[in-house]
């Protein structure tokens, strides 16, 4: 089958829309290339913001443009050129004319194999639903719930219009402006994501965004997330979406900030499946990520990520244990095939006494890609009795991916515990052939040496996610054994 | 049942099997029997499928058909197995999930729907009971910390589960303590029946107290020299296997 290029599928999108005729009116929903603060003025207008807003944009915009680049990473790429991109594209519609017929076959046929539902397609691909019933009468009663229990869940820009105080009191605090490049640029020039507030006491009756992470499609290049639990809460949360997903846009620089109040929990959940480019290594999203929660008293936050997309991927999910007794986890699968970079792991930053943090790293990398776990943990001077736990495996195939482990650890406070274990183990033919001798196919046989080394991580995934996910490793390391 | 045919073999240019001729029936257990570095164990991974060994000549057949060609789960789905002289570990893949998997491909490949769960576990219940597993055990990541005895009891708990028309076990024996070796011999016998075959490669003749084989086959440098009843075992655990050379140079 002939491989699907990124430029393919621009060519792709820019002959359809012009096609239906519809080039003119995306044409006009799109900003002119390149990036001043005129630009970031018009973004924060369009979007019909306060005044706060867009001087808080401006004020990152600013910032912005005095970073430099990071480069510290083990990656490499060409740097994007930020003058070159849009920063701004009105959200895709649904097209009428358009059928599943129209949609590249090899992307079906990933869908079929990870068992998304027809709907689910449709949608993804800004096909128009016949059956909307289900999806429709699904929203409702799940909005219902959630207003029942007082529960906020919408979209940020939505909730910069209905709930300014909360994203006033709360954007930034975690992930400030000027915390790196990345984050100041998608600061400026954020153009939606999702908002959640969990009040006081109250237990989130249903994993969120189970049902809505179709509709986060499209979200654009510079998403924002911004999640608060209150004191007592709890909830889960899921990010993304085991289908893959080809967006014509190059980088990502998406922003996620957790704020979990005293004795609150919030379980984060992602599967990150973007584009990762062709067997040559061609084409493929970048995916510089800041996402770092806060601890208070008694809080708990759990990152658990699964990567398999991206060309390149920038990514450290971190905690602040800045409370006392607070808990940071973090759980990862991070897969790495043909070309793919992955510098990825977390910041356990302990400041609260009696602090603990639990690292789980598992690294899987095949073709000719490199996959590093990079990690700090940090012990301050008042953090008594703080206790870390990492273990980072990495499992390799082939003779020319790499595996690279960057455990930091910093601990100015004698009476911290920290363990630190790491493997890096190789799929080895034996493996290989006693599976085939009971009968089991080697892709499969993969699959399942990969599950079992990734095992610890897929557990702590919400069930339905786990499964899906389970069938993504599976499709991302096909053909890596010849 | 299994008939070989002339066969030669060799792995990195260097001929480890030099013209080897054996037919076993239905029914038969056959001992295969020779020093080390004969080439016992490089002709029970090529039975298998093995793809490290090169095949320069000749024919392994299955119940008349040519498998030599098959790749290693084919000839798995086929109905051979092989208990390894070494099993290797899986860390993370429990016992069940692995045997679940592995009887369910197998099914597939035959066109046999999947087991249902219920008949699962009243075989995993059945077959670790005749081999007297513990339950617990079979949780456990497959081989993975397994002590050399437990690591040659799942293999033959395997090949219960799996049903093999064709069981090949290479130095099964090995590293079994001797209430280990009446557990695994124990076992093998009662799967045996008529419509199966054992082929049981040793060393040594104490296994064969336990598993009675009706033909013995002697292999030296690549070649059956000798091929004999169940009292030619006895006579090498005797003397030894310089005798046979002695004899084949007169």
């Amino acid at each position: 089958m002939a491989k699907y290029t990124e430029d393919d599928l621009k060519v792709e999108l820019e002959s359809k829309e012009y096609e239906y005729g519809f080039y003119t009116d995306i044409e006009s929903e799109t900003f002119p290339i390149g990036l001043n603060e005129d630009i970031v003025r018009a973004i924060s207008k369009k979007k019909e913001e306060p005044q706060w807003m867009t001087d808080w944009r401006i004020e990152a915009f600013r910032a912005w443009q005095e970073m430099i680049e990071p480069n510290w990473a083990n990656v490499n790429y060409e740097k994007p050129d930020f003058q070159a991109i849009s920063y701004y594209s009105a959200p895709k519609k649904v097209d009428p004319n358009k059928t599943l017929d129209d949609v590249d076959p090899e992307l079906l046929e990933m869908y079929k194999k990870l068992g998304i539902s027809l709907d689910e397609q449709k949608k993804m691909n800004n096909i128009a639903m016949d059956i909307v019933v289900d999806s429709v009468s699904v929203a409702t009663t799940f909005k219902k719930t959630l207003n029942e229990k007082g529960i906020i869940f919408c979209s940020i820009s939505e909730a910069i219009k209905e709930h300014p105080e909360l994203v006033k009191k709360y954007l930034g605090t975690v992930v400030p402006q000027k915390d790196n490049f990345y984050a100041a640029l998608n600061s400026a020039v954020f153009s939606d994501g999702s908002f959640c507030y969990i009040p006081k006491g109250v237990k989130c009756p249903m994993e969120l965004s189970t049902y809505f992470r179709i509709n986060q499609a499209g979200t654009g290049q510079f998403e924002r997330t911004l999640l608060i639990a209150d004191e007592g809460s709890y909830v889960s949360y899921l990010e993304g979406c085991t289908a893959p997903s080809r967006d014509e846009n190059q980088l990502h620089a998406a922003v996620v900030e957790l704020i979990a109040m005293e004795d609150a929990e919030i379980k984060y959940s992602t599967v990150q499946n973007w584009y990762p480019g062709n067997k040559e290594g061609k084409g493929g999203v970048f995916n510089f990520v800041t996402k770092r929660g806060l601890c208070e008293k008694n809080a708990k936050i759990s990152w658990t990520q699964v990567e398999t997309g991206s060309a390149i991927t920038w990514k450290y999910p971190s905690v602040i244990l800045k409370g006392d007794n607070s808990i940071g986890e973090f759980y990862s699968i991070a897969v790495t095939n043909n070309f793919q970079q992955a510098d990825t792991g977390t910041k356990m930053v302990h400041l609260g006494k009696n602090t603990k943090s639990t690292i789980i790293s598992k690294g899987i990398s095949a073709g000719k890609s490199q996959n590093s776990y990079r990690g700090l943990v940090q012990i301050s001077a008042r953090a008594d009795n703080a206790r870390n736990f990492s273990q980072c495996d990495s499992l390799l195939m082939g003779n020319n991916c790499g595996a690279h482990t960057f455990p930091y650890i910093e601990s100015k406070n004698s009476s911290a515990i920290i363990e630190h274990e790491a493997t890096t183990s190789k799929i080895g033919e034996d493996q290989v052939f006693y599976c085939n001798q009971r009968g089991i196919p080697t892709e499969k046989a993969i699959a399942l040496i990969v599950n079992g080394f990734s095992k610890d991580v897929l557990n702590k995934l919400p069930m339905e996610f786990a499964v899906e996910a389970q069938k993504l490793l599976e499709i991302s390391l096909e053909g890596s054994v010849g | 049942m299994l008939q070989i045919k002339n066969l030669h073999a060799s792995v990195e240019d260097k001929d480890i099997l030099k013209g080897i001729n054996l037919t076993v029936n239905a029914g038969e257990v056959h001992a295969i029997m020779g020093p080390n570095g004969a080439g016992k164990s490089t002709l029970a991974s090529i039975i298998a499928g093995n793809e490290n060994y090169e095949v320069s000549e000749g024919e392994i057949l299955l119940e008349g058909e040519d498998i030599s060609e098959l790749a290693p789960e084919e000839r798995a789905h086929k109905g051979v197995f092989l208990s390894f002289q070494y099993p290797v570990e899986i860390p993370g893949v429990s016992v069940t999930n692995f045997m679940k998997t592995a009887i369910n491909e197998s099914r597939k490949a035959n066109g046999i729907e999947e087991m249902p769960a219920n008949e699962m576990l009243k075989l995993i219940r059945e077959k670790s009971e005749l081999l007297e597993i513990d339950r617990k055990f079979l949780s456990r990541s497959l081989n993975e910390g397994f002590s050399g005895g437990e690591k040659k009891r799942n293999e033959i708990f395997q090949m219960a589960m799996l049903q093999p028309k064709l069981a090949i076990l290479d130095e099964t024996d090995s590293g079994l303590d001797i209430d280990a070796l009446r557990i695994v011999a124990n076992g093998v016998n009662k799967l045996k029946s008529k419509d199966n075959a054992v082929v049981v490669i040793t060393h040594y003749q104490r296994l064969l107290d336990y598993i009675v084989p009706d033909f013995v086959h002697v292999l030296m440098d690549g070649k059956i020299v000798k091929s004999g009843g169940k009292e030619l075992a006895y006579e090498l655990e005797e003397k030894g296997y310089d005798w046979i050379k002695a004899e084949l140079e007169v």
